[in-house]
C-alpha cells in the first residue's frame, strides 16, 4: 500500500492507523511562528464511525488503506446476511449485521448503495440519501387534523417505521430521508 | 501546507479576487493606522531587500531559494536581520512593512507569502515594549492585552512546568492530548503542547501577551537568569488575538558570539532533520559585533490581525489574490 505524507492528508483520504482503517475528515495545519509545525487531523475510525483528532509533525507518513467505496445493488437478506453484487464484475458479498448498521431497514431488492470494503470485505454499508418505500401498514388519518400538521407512525414495506403525515394511507409510496429517518413527501 | 485547507476553486473566474472590496479598504485602514501610529512617536519606516544571499537557520522555517543571474539568494523570512544591522548604524527607532516568504506554510491561517509589521525600540525594556504594543492596539480599536507568563499558563493546561518537566513526562502529555508522531525533540514537545493545550486556553481573550519563554524556544531572545530559585527564562513575548498568534517579539539578543552559537546549533538540528545548511548571516554577525544597542522588537502578522479584527474565517479573505490565483 502507498504511504501518504501529512502534506497530502486530505478529506477522504483512507489510512491506517493503530492497525484500524480510518478516513480523513478535516486536516488542519497548526505552526507557531517560530516552531514546529503539525497536521491536526479529524479521522473516522472505519470499524467503530467513531471520530478521532490526532497531530502529527509535519512530514510524516501513515500507511493507506485497502478501502475502496463501490456502488452495489442488493439482492437479498438470509436472516443472517445481507447479500449485494458489484454491477461491474458480477461478483458478491456478504455483508453483517455491524456493517449494515441502520443501512438495511431501508433497502428493497435492487436497491443500490455504497458498499465499502476493506481488504476485498465489506466494511460498511450507507444506504442511498433518500429512498422510495410503500406504506404496508398505517393507522387511518383523522379528518379534519391535517391542518395541524400532525404526525403517525406508518410501517414502510422494508420493516422501517417513520412519522408521516396524517393523509398517507395504506398503500402509497413515500419520499424518506434516510440519514434522518425522515418523511419527505409522497412520490410524484 | 494542508492541501484539505486549500480554498475550493469554484466555477467563478480564477482572475476575480477573493477579498471583497470592504476588506481591501480595512487592509488600507489598517496600514495608515499603523503609518500614523509609527509616524506620531518618531519611529522610521524603513525598507531592506527581500532578497538575501544569507538565510535564516531556524529549523522550523523553509526560506524559498531564487537564483539571481544564476547566484542562490534566499527570499527573506522576517527582514530581521538587515534591520538590526541598520539599528548597530545607529538608526534609532525603525519600522518596516513588508512581504515575507515561508515555504510549506499554506492553510487557514497561513499562507506561503504575507504582510509582516516589524519594529525595534534601543533602549525600550520589554515592559516599556508590552506598553507600545497596548498603544497600538487601542489605536486599532482592540482591547488592551491581558499580561499572561507563559509557565504558569503551561502548567495551569498541562499540569507540567515547561521550564524544567523532562523529556518523558512532555511526551506523556503530548500523548494525552493526541499526539501520534514519536521521536519529538524537547522544543518539539513543547511546540505542540503549547499549540494544542495552552492556545486553546487564550481563545476566550481578546488580547493576550504571554511572556517568558523556556529556553529550549529562546530564538533571538535574550536570556534572564531567574533569581530566588526562579528558572531561567528567554525575554520573549507573544501576542495573542482570540488565541490565535498575532506577533512574536525579543529583547534581542545582542552577543555576537552566542547568537552564532545558536546558528550552528540550528545548522545542526537542520541536519539532524535532513534540512539543507544555510548561509550564515555574517553581516548580520559583524552589525552585533560593532554592538547592537539594546533593544526589544516585535514582528506582527498584518493579514492575521486583520483577519482577527474584521472578522475573516481564513486568510484567504483578506488577501486579493491567494497563492492558488497567484
Amino acid at each position: 500500500m502507498a504511504t501518504y505524507s501529512t502534506n497530502e492528508f486530505k478529506g477522504g483520504l483512507k489510512v491506517m492507523l493503530d492497525g484500524e482503517p480510518c478516513a480523513i475528515v478535516e486536516n488542519e495545519m497548526v505552526k507557531p511562528g517560530k516552531g514546529q509545525g503539525f497536521a491536526r487531523v479529524k479521522l473516522r475510525n472505519l470499524n467503530t464511525g467513531r471520530i478521532l483528532e490526532k497531530t502529527f509533525k509535519s512530514g510524516d507518513t501513515l500507511e493507506g488503506a485497502d478501502v475502496v467505496e463501490l456502488e452495489m445493488q442488493y439482492l437479498y437478506n438470509d436472516g443472517e446476511m445481507w447479500y449485494f453484487m458489484d454491477p461491474a464484475t458480477f461478483e458478491q458479498h456478504a455483508a453483517d449485521e455491524k456493517a449494515m448498521a441502520d443501512a438495511g431497514k431501508w433497502l428493497k431488492t435492487e436497491e443500490t448503495c455504497t458498499v465499502t470494503l476493506y481488504n476485498g470485505r465489506p466494511l460498511s454499508v450507507t444506504a442511498p440519501n433518500t429512498v422510495m418505500l410503500a406504506v404496508s401498514q398505517t393507522d387511518p388519518g383523522v379528518r379534519g387534523d391535517t391542518a395541524q400538521g400532525g404526525t403517525k407512525p406508518a410501517t414502510l414495506e422494508t420493516g422501517a417505521v417513520v412519522k408521516v403525515p396524517l393523509f398517507i394511507e395504506e398503500g402509497e409510496i413515500i419520499k424518506v430521508d434516510t440519514r434522518a429517518g425522515e418523511y419527505l413527501g409522497r412520490a410524484k | 501546507m494542508s492541501r484539505a485547507c486549500a480554498p475550493v476553486d469554484t466555477d467563478a473566474a480564477t482572475w476575480q479576487p477573493l477579498a471583497s472590496p470592504e476588506r481591501l479598504r480595512q487592509r488600507a485602514a489598517l496600514l495608515t493606522t499603523i503609518r500614523r501610529f509609527m509616524d506620531a512617536r518618531g519611529i522610521l519606516e524603513v525598507e531592506t531587500p527581500l532578497l538575501s544571499r544569507a538565510a535564516v537557520t531556524d529549523p522550523a522555517l523553509q526560506s524559498f531559494a531564487v537564483a539571481v543571474d544564476g547566484t542562490p539568494y534566499y527570499l527573506q523570512t522576517s527582514p530581521e536581520f538587515a534591520m538590526k544591522r541598520l539599528l548597530a548604524a545607529g538608526s534609532g527607532p525603525i519600522y518596516q512593512v513588508a512581504k515575507v516568504f515561508r515555504d510549506n506554510e499554506r492553510g487557514r491561517w497561513h499562507h506561503p507569502e504575507f504582510t509582516m509589521l516589524e519594529w525595534y525600540r534601543p533602549g525600550f525594556s520589554v515592559a516599556d515594549m508590552l506598553d507600545e504594543i497596548d498603544a497600538l492596539l487601542l489605536a486599532l480599536e482592540l482591547p488592551r492585552s491581558e499580561r499572561l507568563d507563559y509557565g504558569a499558563l503551561f502548567q495551569q493546561a498541562t499540569g507540567c512546568d515547561p521550564h524544567c518537566a523532562d523529556q518523558q513526562t512532555l511526551q506523556r502529555r503530548a500523548l494525552d492530548f493526541g499526539l501520534v508522531s514519536r521521536d519529538l525533540s524537547r522544543v518539539e514537545l513543547l511546540d505542540f503542547l503549547f499549540s494544542s493545550a495552552v492556545m486553546p486556553e487564550l481563545k476566550d481573550r481578546p488580547c493576550a501577551i504571554v511572556s517568558d519563554f523556556p529556553l529550549a524556544q529562546a530564538a533571538l531572545a535574550r536570556i534572564r537568569r531567574g533569581a530566588d530559585g526562579k528558572p531561567d527564562v528567554a525575554e520573549r513575548f507573544e501576542l495573542f488575538i482570540h488565541g490565535v498568534e498575532i506577533g512574536n517579539g525579543f529583547h534581542e539578543l545582542a552577543d555576537a558570539a552566542e547568537q552564532r552559537q545558536r546558528f550552528q546549533a540550528d545548522q545542526a538540528e537542520r541536519g539532524r532533520r535532513g534540512l539543507a545548511q544555510r548561509p550564515l548571516d555574517e553581516n548580520l554577525l559583524a552589525a552585533l559585533t560593532a554592538g547592537l544597542p539594546d533593544c526589544c522588537g516585535i514582528a506582527i502578522g498584518l493579514d492575521r490581525l486583520l483577519m482577527q479584527v474584521s472578522g475573516a474565517g481564513r486568510i484567504d479573505d483578506v488577501l486579493a489574490f491567494p497563492v492558488e490565483r497567484s
